[in-house]
């Protein structure tokens, strides 16, 4: 992997302040949980900052994806350790649970108030939308570079996956053990490095 | 003391174990806060499994903070969120060690070479059923098309435009949480 783009990201002034205040914030619009992370990782650390490209965070969520725990913990963790080590992943993941003990203890208090109120729901049901825009829009991207590729095995893979995992609701931990020991089998050329 | 202390172990150990994401982890808390210590009711358990899905925040740290919260107030909420987030820490780096230190080994390539189309087909999968939530308020694909959520397709159209011209992810998704209480209100006022 490339080494140079994470001197570059540790060398940006206020480093740890920069990757604190961007992982708070995914983390605060986080609607739905898992997989929303990924365009917002993208538009943060990849189009905004620099500080990864598209693969190596295709490489972070794979890691992540395929260990116990929390996507959006196990993301941070990593993405945080990646760029700055112990310190980096510390930072990282104080980001993410910080949002959700700030808006939950507000919420605790008042928690009948909250659960039933129409103008919340309306407010979740936009976000949530919001959302989705932007997972077709990672979706679209990342598919149109798969069969780009032309490479038959991978995209056997993603359509393997898709059928798994959508129709008959496979464990992902399980498809991605499958799908990893047939790259390590099959998938060691570099040509494969899409 | 002892019951942050416990609520500690019993959310380390239900990060250790929850495989799968947030969604995964809610039979291994229900388990625990409920059948085992009695902690809380069930009826407690549902709301907060309705608040963690319906606060913005990643879904299985909601729900550890809000038990731990519901269980022995802040000093809890930290107490589970951390057991909780361990695990993670632990895997996380050795995970993150052997593949960044050893990632050219060709054996690594592959794993890695085999493990990125797989995500691109879970984003794919994870799309479609968000699709179906945003336009039919339904997870699964659903029964009758016709019945959509017009205020779900305008926003999602909207912000797909906005996308398209580069509108940063933090504002537009602020944006649509206005335009879903407009257009919710604007649905009550004249629809009643």
């Amino acid at each position: 992997m490339n080494q140079d783009l994470h001197s570059v990201a540790r060398d940006y002034p206020h480093f740890y302040w920069t990757l604190f205040k961007s992982t708070f914030l995914i983390s605060a619009f986080t609607v739905g949980g898992g997989f929303v992370i990924i365009p917002l990782l993208k538009a943060k650390f990849v189009d905004e900052y620099h500080w990864l490209n598209d693969k190596e965070t295709l490489d972070l969520v794979s890691i992540a994806q395929s260990m116990p725990g929390v996507m959006a913990v196990n993301t941070s963790v990593i993405l945080g350790y990646r760029m700055a080590g112990l310190r980096g992943s510390l930072t990282a993941l104080l980001a993410t649970t910080l949002p959700p003990l700030i808006t939950l203890s507000i919420i605790s208090v008042a928690y009948d108030l909250f659960a039933d109120n129409q103008y919340v729901r309306y407010a979740l049901k936009g976000m949530q939308c919001g959302a989705t825009a932007l997972i077709i829009d990672v979706a679209i991207k990342m598919l149109r570079k798969q069969f780009r590729a032309k490479l038959l095995i991978p995209l056997l893979i993603v359509a393997a996956t898709f059928i798994a995992n959508y129709f008959y609701d496979v464990n992902i931990m399980l498809l991605i053990i499958i799908d990893g020991i047939v790259g390590l089998i099959l998938l060691r050329a570099d040509k494969y490095n899409i | 003391m002892t019951i942050l202390l416990q609520l500690y172990w019993e959310f380390f150990k239900i990060g250790l174990f929850c495989v799968g994401g947030g969604y995964a982890s809610m039979p291994f808390i229900q388990d625990s806060v409920v059948d085992t210590y009695h902690w809380l009711s069930l009826s407690e358990f549902i709301d907060i499994f309705t608040i963690s899905q319906m606060t913005p925040g990643p879904i299985g740290i909601n729900a550890a903070t809000f038990a731990g919260m519901k269980i022995a107030a802040l000093p809890g909420a930290i107490a589970a969120t951390i057991g909780f987030c361990t695990p993670s820490v632990i895997i996380g780096i050795m995970l993150a060690e052997l593949f960044f230190r050893y990632g050219d080994i060709a054996a690594i390539k592959g794993v890695l070479n085999g493990l990125r189309p797989a995500v691109v087909a879970l984003i794919c999968s994870a799309g479609i059923s968000f699709i179906t939530l945003a336009v039919w308020n339904e997870e699964t694909w659903p029964k009758d098309i016709t019945a959509f959520d017009p205020i779900g397709i305008i926003v999602l159209i909207g912000s797909l435009i906005a996308i398209k011209y580069k509108v940063g992810v933090i504002r537009m998704l602020a944006a649509t949480g206005v335009c879903g209480l407009l257009l919710g209100l604007a649905k009550q006022f004249l629809f009643g």
